[in-house]
């Protein structure tokens, strides 16, 4: 039923290394993402036209350079951030690079999604905080995040689960996983097998992680009444 | 005491300027509960955020006990909102904090240690008759439990001043007179100076000890409630306090309107008047209520329209001290 080398390949335990490859990947580019695209969504959102602190000029800067690197084919901006990613991480081969090139690809992203998370805070309730003499940090730290809370978990399934296509991408130009399997032995080596078990166990992780994330989302927002 | 000087607000947009504000005077005495009261888009939402500076004017002052809100640096100010309470239609409570941490909220940000603010946050709940219910979140409170979490929350800090943006408006009229009466507990047991903003003449009648009128951005009148209501002076008081003034379908003759401004004994007197001048009048309005034993309010009769019938009815009115003006 399986071809000779999807034995070789699970005798070698090379399926389960490059799940927890592309879980590797995965995680970590979409932790340093947030750490880019949390406090890029946040001067977004504080900084527009009806913000906290409007700064128009700011905000349509930001606004277009989110924009241009969000209309760019991922596979495409990864390949062109290779010698970029040289200038910076010190190499353009490698995990490093593409975990430098997937952050370049997933932080406007992410710094969307938290925009639109933040966005659906009331108004009401920044201007309540604000008649009781709240610093705008403080409606930052004690209002914007804490009542964005669960759709912030909504928007970090979601961009996780974005990140873990993009790694599976970067297979084809290098990096390790799942993607680089189904590509190196799938396709190149003509067993479609091998791709669809690649298929699957992405299918699986991606399932878990949108379970699990929705779980806690729905377990932290306390705007449901019925639990 | 606040006062308002010569405030003005204007917005602009991209096509126009909306003036939501003009030539605004007023002052709120210490210890007094002051409704603003106007139709929808008159300007009273804008004026009330005026006050803590919610909106910034673009032209006269604020000033809260003598000092001026437009002139002190933010820091300051954010400072001065603490004596500041408010509340508002849409209770706007954090949605994610249960009803004690939403007390707490305003101690937190005044840096108030936990346990003292937890303590402090208690205390008010009691006040505020939701003791029980401290460890439930906002989704789970009713509309009047919500703006009871709200006003325990807007006086967490000991304010002075308590706003308060048509906080009844979103509430039916059992929750609304609760509500009401909270508040004026809370004036007459903390001395909490209250300002309420509504488009309900209920409200202003029910809890205000003084009363200005707004009206295309302006004041159109200013006074006590009950002269106010009695002899209301501009053409915006009367219709918010006489919504009614046409003549019932089919029927002709004169209408006249009767003053009560508490002038009057308690004697029944239509009854008296229909008795003694031997005409049946039509009684198409009346808004009538006690306020502490003397009765105010109007009353609009449609007169025979038999000529000489109407003259006994009015010389009877002018001989028992009853005001009338007649009805165009």
């Amino acid at each position: 039923m399986f071809s000779d080398l999807f034995y070789q390949l699970l005798e070698e335990n090379m399926f389960l290394t490059a799940a927890w490859e592309t879980i590797y990947l995965t995680v970590i580019s979409t932790v340093i993402s947030y750490g880019f695209g949390v406090p890029l969504g946040l001067i977004l959102c504080v900084t527009d036209r009806d913000g906290i602190y409007p700064i128009p000029w700011l905000n349509k800067i930001l606004s277009v350079l989110v924009n241009i690197f969000r209309s760019i084919p991922f596979i495409i901006l990864m390949v062109a951030m290779f010698p970029v990613a040289r200038l910076v991480v010190g190499t353009s081969v490698g995990n490093k690079a593409l975990i430098f090139s997937l952050v370049v690809g997933a932080a406007p992203y992410v710094a969307r999604m938290v925009e639109s998370s933040i966005k659906e805070v009331d108004r009401g309730i920044i201007e309540a905080s604000q008649a009781m003499g709240t610093s705008n940090m403080g409606i930052i730290l004690k209002v914007l995040i804490p009542e964005a809370k669960p759709s912030l978990i909504v928007g970090a399934v979601i961009s996780t689960v974005t990140i873990l296509s993009y790694t599976a991408m970067a297979g084809t130009v290098g990096a390790g996983g799942l993607g680089r399997i189904a590509i190196a032995y799938g396709h190149q080596r003509f067993s479609p097998d091998i791709t669809w078990v690649c298929m699957i166990l992405t299918v699986i992780i991606v399932q878990v992680i949108q379970e699990l994330g929705m779980f806690i989302a729905h377990k932290t927002d306390k705007r449901i009444r019925n639990k | 005491m606040i006062e308002l000087k010569n405030l003005g607000k204007t917005f602009h947009t991209k096509e126009q300027e909306i003036v939501a504000l003009r030539n605004i005077d007023l002052t709120i005495n210490d210890g007094e509960i002051f409704g603003i009261i106007g139709l929808s888009g008159a300007g009273k939402s804008t004026l009330v955020r005026c006050i803590n500076l919610l909106e910034k004017p673009t032209s006269g002052d604020v000033l809260i006990d003598g000092q001026s809100l437009t002139q002190m640096p933010r820091r300051e100010l954010l400072k001065t909102r603490r004596n500041i309470g408010m509340i508002f239609q849409g209770f706007n409570l954090l949605e994610q904090r249960s009803v004690l941490k939403n007390v707490c909220y305003p101690l937190e940000i005044a840096k108030v240690p936990k346990a003292q603010a937890e303590a402090r946050a208690r205390e008010l709940l009691q006040v505020v008759g939701l003791a029980d219910r401290e460890s439930a979140y906002p989704a789970q409170l009713s509309g009047g439990q919500k703006q009871r979490v709200a006003i325990a929350r807007a006086l967490a800090t000991n304010p002075k001043y308590l706003l308060c943006d048509e906080a009844t408006s979103a509430l039916d009229p059992n929750t609304t007179r609760s509500i009401l009466e909270l508040l004026r507990e809370i004036n007459r047991t903390m001395g909490v100076t209250i300002v309420v903003i509504t488009h309900e003449m209920k409200v202003i009648d029910t809890i205000c000890d003084r009363v200005a009128i707004i009206d295309h951005s302006q004041i159109a009148e200013v006074g006590r409630v009950s002269d106010v209501f009695s002899s209301p002076g501009s053409d915006i008081a009367k219709e918010l306090i006489m919504p009614m003034a046409a003549s019932a379908p089919g029927v002709s003759g004169d209408r006249i309107r009767i003053v009560f401004d508490g002038t009057s004994s308690k004697k029944p007197l239509i009854a008296n008047m229909i008795m003694t001048c031997q005409v049946a009048v039509n009684i198409l309005f009346a808004d009538l209520k006690d306020v502490n034993g003397a009765c105010y309010g109007h009353m609009i009769i449609q007169l025979p329209e038999d000529e000489r019938a109407e003259q006994k009815v009015l010389s009877w009115l002018s001989a028992n001290g009853l005001k009338y003006t007649k009805e165009a």
